[in-house]
């Protein structure tokens, strides 16, 4: 057993598993000690930098979701700490120690590729026992673990079977259980769900879910599906042209985006630009809307979350500003555009030259395009966007 | 009918002396086609130089010169030594492309799960790159490997007793070539096509 110094981590990795259903790890930690830390971190590739400083911590057992659109910067991010590509700058620790310098293997990290990365010329135990095989471990102690984590993710019956001869969802599970049987410090996952269909794709999340849950695993993972990130992070780091954006946990980058790009990213939002004068926030098109009381003093943008506005029945008077859960903000409109998808129906709403989009449940009655209506934005459908952070990175 | 049961014989013994040859050829072929191959990989130039050749000289002169040319270097071969080296060398270059080609088609995703994994780049190489390389190219390899049993009819310049050295000798003295020639064609084609079912008999 190594000496435990403070912040680092000290534990013997043959108690570090415990036998059993699921995979979990007892390591004894420093508490205040991040599990993973990237400092500064920088790749560049000629003038361009891919990754420009990027700083994160990352406790035990947390799991953080890079998000960002293609050529954010999010894989290259992953692929530095797998140890596939060295940092220009900045340093990343794992338990405390440096390990930019180390190659892939002596980083203690499983990872699964976005295309599953399988060695198709062997069988789902044969990719799931090779690591251990190259890790020197006796023969009856790798069938035993093989057994174990093929189990673990419903593939026992599949253990003699070629990755040619298994559907995407399976060729994941058998991925997902080679990076697990080696017992990582780290698990990093690249746009795992990226190449399956919607359906498989809803039960994969969770099936990675539980398993992240059972082994109690540090875990970072890469990628642009929203929905994604916000159903398994812990927290999510929003990723912009090799910076880290915004890091908060799911609900707070949904309601209160602090930073423009993560309104924008995130979808399902209108941002509208606007400055503040005399109580109320002024559009471009001179829409004066009142400013609450919790509002920020220099707000530089709106955000309308879709999901959160109502539309009522156009209203001649102006709304009362009694206890209604609809009293934030009011304001006459015409339903431009109505979708009716499965659970939702989505409509394009004008607010003077602007348009809005809202998002009701498909239960309610369906509003014809062309309906005067009244746009009423209750508290949490609202949040606002500061002068400071539009411009500015944010570490995490 | 006699004509068969009296030019078979000889022609069998001399098809042997063919898939013999070939056989070494084509396992020399494979053999150094890889390390060939990982040098054209790395832009090497003494790998590139070598296919070069080896792909732009007929067979037939490389035949001559291994045969003719390399004693005035003081190197004297037994026939069935250049020759057999010859058609090893020669199919080497070709194996060298067909395995780049192969190396192609390795995923880079399997070589990184592979580094992190533990393994050195010669295991890579060895148990990643090959296995899974060989299993795409085996049409290509079977396809080469036929050719290289056809151009085996051409290791007789240097007075090696193959299949078609025979039908040669056997239509010269029987005077009756079209029959000569056509037993060698069939037992050619026989050869290839057991070669060809072995190629399909394995699955991919």
């Amino acid at each position: 057993m190594r000496a435990s110094r403070p912040g680092t981590l000290s534990f013997h990795p043959a108690r570090a598993w415990r036998r059993g259903p699921g995979f979990a790890y007892s390591p004894v930690v420093q508490e205040n000690a991040p599990h993973l830390r990237l400092d500064r971190l920088t790749k560049r590739y000629g003038s361009q930098a891919a990754v420009d400083g990027v700083s994160l911590s990352v406790d035990r057992g947390e799991c953080i979701a890079l998000l960002g659109p293609s050529g954010c910067g999010k894989t290259t991010t992953l692929r530095l700490v797998a140890g596939f590509i060295m940092p220009d700058e900045g340093r990343i620790q794992l338990d405390g120690k440096s390990i930019e310098r180390s190659p892939p293997h002596r980083r203690q990290i499983g990872m699964v590729f976005q295309n599953y990365a399988l060695f198709p010329h062997m069988t789902a135990a044969d990719n799931v026992g090779f690591g251990l095989e190259m890790r020197d471990v006796s023969r009856a102690e790798r069938d035993k673990r093989v057994a174990e984590a093929l189990s673990m993710v419903g593939l026992a019956h599949l253990a003699d079977r070629y990755p040619a001869r298994m559907s995407g969802g399976q060729q994941q599970r058998v991925a997902l259980a080679r990076a697990l049987v080696i017992r990582p410090d780290l698990l990093l996952l690249d746009e795992p769900l990226s190449n399956l269909d919607a359906g498989l794709r809803v039960e994969m999340r969770e099936e990675i879910a539980r398993l992240r849950a059972a082994a109690g695993i540090t875990t970072l993972f890469v990628t642009h599906d929203q929905e994604e990130a916000l159903a398994l992070a812990d927290r999510v780091a929003v990723m912009d042209r090799g910076r880290i954006v915004e890091c908060a946990s799911p609900a707070e980058l949904t309601e209160r985006p602090r930073h423009l790009f993560t309104a924008g990213f995130l979808g399902a939002r209108t941002v509208l630009a606007g400055r503040a004068a005399d109580g109320h926030f002024v559009l471009e098109d001179g829409t004066a809307l009142p400013l609450p009381e919790d509002a920020p003093e220099r707000p530089s943008h709106l955000v309308l979350r879709a999901a959160r506005l109502w539309l009522l029945p156009a209203l001649e008077a102006e709304l009362p500003r009694g206890p209604l859960p609809y009293n934030r903000l009011a304001l006459p409109a015409v339903v431009t555009a109505a979708t009716r998808l499965d659970d939702s129906i989505h409509y394009e709403v004008a607010v003077g030259s602007r348009q809005i989009r809202v998002h009701r449940p498909s239960a309610e009655l369906a509003i014809a395009p062309g309906t005067d209506v009244t746009l009423a934005a209750p508290p949490e459908a609202v949040s606002w966007i500061e002068d400071f952070t539009a411009a500015t990175g944010a570490s995490a | 009918m006699d004509f068969i049961a009296e030019a078979l014989p000889p022609m069998l013994w001399a098809a042997g002396n063919t898939v013999w040859i070939s056989a070494v050829g084509i396992a020399l072929g494979l053999v150094l086609g890889v390390p060939i191959a990982v040098g054209c990989e790395a832009r090497r130039a003494w790998a590139l130089t070598y296919v070069s050749f080896f792909r732009g000289v007929p067979l037939l002169i490389q035949l001559m010169l291994a045969y003719y040319a390399l004693p005035f270097l003081g190197i004297d071969l037994p026939a069935w030594f250049a020759a057999t080296a010859t058609l090893g060398l020669c199919c080497a270059a070709y194996m060298a492309e067909i395995i780049r080609g192969g190396f192609a088609l390795v995923q880079k995703g399997g070589l990184e799960a592979a580094r992190l994994l533990g393994l050195t780049p010669r295991q890579i190489l060895l148990r990643i790159r090959l296995p899974i390389a060989l299993q795409a190219m085996r049409p290509a390899v079977i396809n080469e490997a036929i050719l290289i049993v056809k151009a085996s009819s051409l290791i007789s310049v240097v007075g090696i007793l193959e299949l078609t050295r025979s039908a040669q000798a056997i239509a010269s003295s029987t005077f009756e070539p079209l029959p000569a020639y056509a037993l060698c064609g069939a037992i050619y084609l026989a050869m290839n096509l057991l070669l060809m079912m072995f190629a399909r008999g394995r699955p991919a």
